[in-house]
């Protein structure tokens, strides 16, 4: 499917659904890595799933962000159902946006995806504060922020493998 | 040949439909899971799943680690071996006479026809990382259901009581550090006796909860583990009172409490072994009818 891209005039190779999920898979990982809990960590996996179904819709959606839900779910030694349920509204929600956000330069749709980001954070603070957990603070939401400041580098390296030209040329790498 | 549209235009049910289905499924495990608990069996088979991810991921963080400490300063190596050995020689006195207070303290429980006390086995245990969970206050810990851990069981450190396994996994469990704020313990405060439950607060905090404001409690106690529960053993220290605020126009007083133990920050922890419950008291024929039940709990327990 030819995608809308801001300014590139090129056109894009279609994206193969293995380097998606890889890439979910990746950020998975980087979810996983065992620091102690810091305000400023991204959630790789929400600003992944958020790229993805920007992007390619038809490709990857709810099912996709239930699924790795449930993983973060048990990672993160919170309580079931609760990752599931905010990558799935964050799926649906992205999903939605897509024919929309791609028209816009990346900065402008970094801060589109911003409220995307902040909307799975309330949802998992909403759910957990039902149940009667304490409130972490307000910096709670600053990885959000620190999300939005990597859209830029992140589009980027996820689209890397459909710049490749279709011919290859040995004069031109990429 | 069937008409249907062409395959481009397949596209499954409407994205409202998934939607609901999807969402659907996920308050179902969130009920499932805080109200009901049925689904910890998929948790642990999860998580097994889950497991040589996370220890893949684990082991560079672990080697950074090590890198770090073999480049430690000698300096700081023998500062350190030094206030051990000098720890060491303090502790000697009571470690020494150890034995022969534990051979008094039997027969004379035995002489006042007391149960006797049962020491818990103990396995030592290190904690691998803190739980990523904004939340919750929980660690995870090398122990697991394949090592005989079980939920329930009381994990300390050298200064005193960090928290309680709260879950297993074959090869991990996890740890509920007390200032959670679901987390409570009974305690007793060490100079006079008086008991109470002391619970997490947040921020790292803890709170002595439901004592008036009356109560003879000052800053600086020291709050020990009474025993009540028939999970942590008695006698282990938990935390020191910081700070209390007597209003009256509230019921009870706020009593603010500080960990002892480096509940946020310990490495290495001791998991002790499951203590048996008391039995219940039956309820016996014999038992001479209490003279005027009410009076005499709270305050016989002060004097002590």
């Amino acid at each position: 499917m030819i995608q809308p891209t801001h300014a590139s005039r090129r056109i894009l190779l279609p994206a193969r659904s293995w380097f998606i999920y890889l890439s979910l898979c990746i950020a998975l990982v980087l979810n996983l890595i065992p620091v102690d809990y810091l305000p400023l960590l991204p959630d790789w996996l929400a600003l992944t799933l958020a790229f993805w179904c920007i992007h390619q819709p038809l490709k990857i959606g709810m099912g996709a962000g239930f699924l790795f839900g449930l993983l973060m779910d048990v990672a993160d030694a919170s309580v079931m159902g609760q990752h599931a349920l905010a990558y799935v509204l964050l799926a649906f929600a992205a999903g939605g946006l897509s024919r929309r956000v791609l028209w816009f330069p990346l900065a402008l749709q970094a801060l589109q995806v911003l409220p995307l980001l902040l909307g799975t954070q309330l949802v998992m603070l909403l759910v957990r504060l039902a149940t009667g957990a304490e409130f972490p603070g307000l910096t709670y939401f600053f990885s959000s922020v620190i999300a939005t400041l990597l859209w830029h580098p992140l589009s980027y390296v996820l689209l890397l493998p459909q710049y490749q030209p279709v011919e290859r040329d040995d004069n031109r790498p990429i | 040949m069937g008409h249907g549209p062409p395959p481009f235009f397949k596209r499954g049910p409407a994205p409202l439909a998934r939607l609901a289905f999807f969402v659907a499924l996920a308050l179902l495990l969130l009920v499932a899971d805080l109200r009901f608990h049925t689904l910890e069996p998929t948790r642990m088979a999860v998580g097994a799943l889950l497991w040589p991810l996370q220890k893949a991921v684990l082991l560079p963080v672990e080697g950074a680690g090590e890198a770090g400490n073999y480049f430690a300063s000698v300096a700081r190596l023998q500062e350190e071996n030094a206030g051990l050995r000098q720890r060491q020689t303090a502790q000697a006195n009571l470690l020494l006479r150890q034995a022969h207070l534990d051979e008094e303290n039997r027969r004379l429980r035995a002489l006042l026809d007391m149960r006797e006390r049962v020491d818990a086995p103990v396995q030592a245990a290190e904690i691998l990382y803190a739980a990523r969970d904004p939340f919750s206050r929980r660690v995870v810990i090398d122990l697991g259901s394949s090592q005989g851990i079980e939920t329930g069981q009381a994990v300390i450190d050298d200064v005193g009581v960090v928290g309680q396994v709260t879950r297993t996994f074959p090869l991990t469990s996890e740890v509920t550090l007390l200032t959670d704020k679901h987390q409570a313990i009974p305690v007793q405060v060490e100079r006079n006796g008086l008991r109470a439950i002391l619970a997490g607060a947040g921020g790292g905090q803890m709170e002595l909860q439901f004592l008036p404001t009356n109560v003879d409690v000052q800053a600086g106690d020291t709050l020990v583990t009474s025993g009540l529960d028939g999970i942590y053993l008695p006698g282990l220290p938990v935390a020191r009172v910081s700070h209390i605020s007597r209003d009256n126009s509230y019921a009870f007083a706020h009593i603010e409490c500080a960990p002892l133990a480096g509940v946020e920050r310990r490495s290495q922890v001791l998991v002790l072994g499951k203590r048996t419950p008391p039995p219940e008291p039956e309820a016996s024929e014999e038992r001479p009818p209490a003279p005027k039940p009410g009076r005499r709990g709270g305050k016989g327990e002060r004097s002590r």
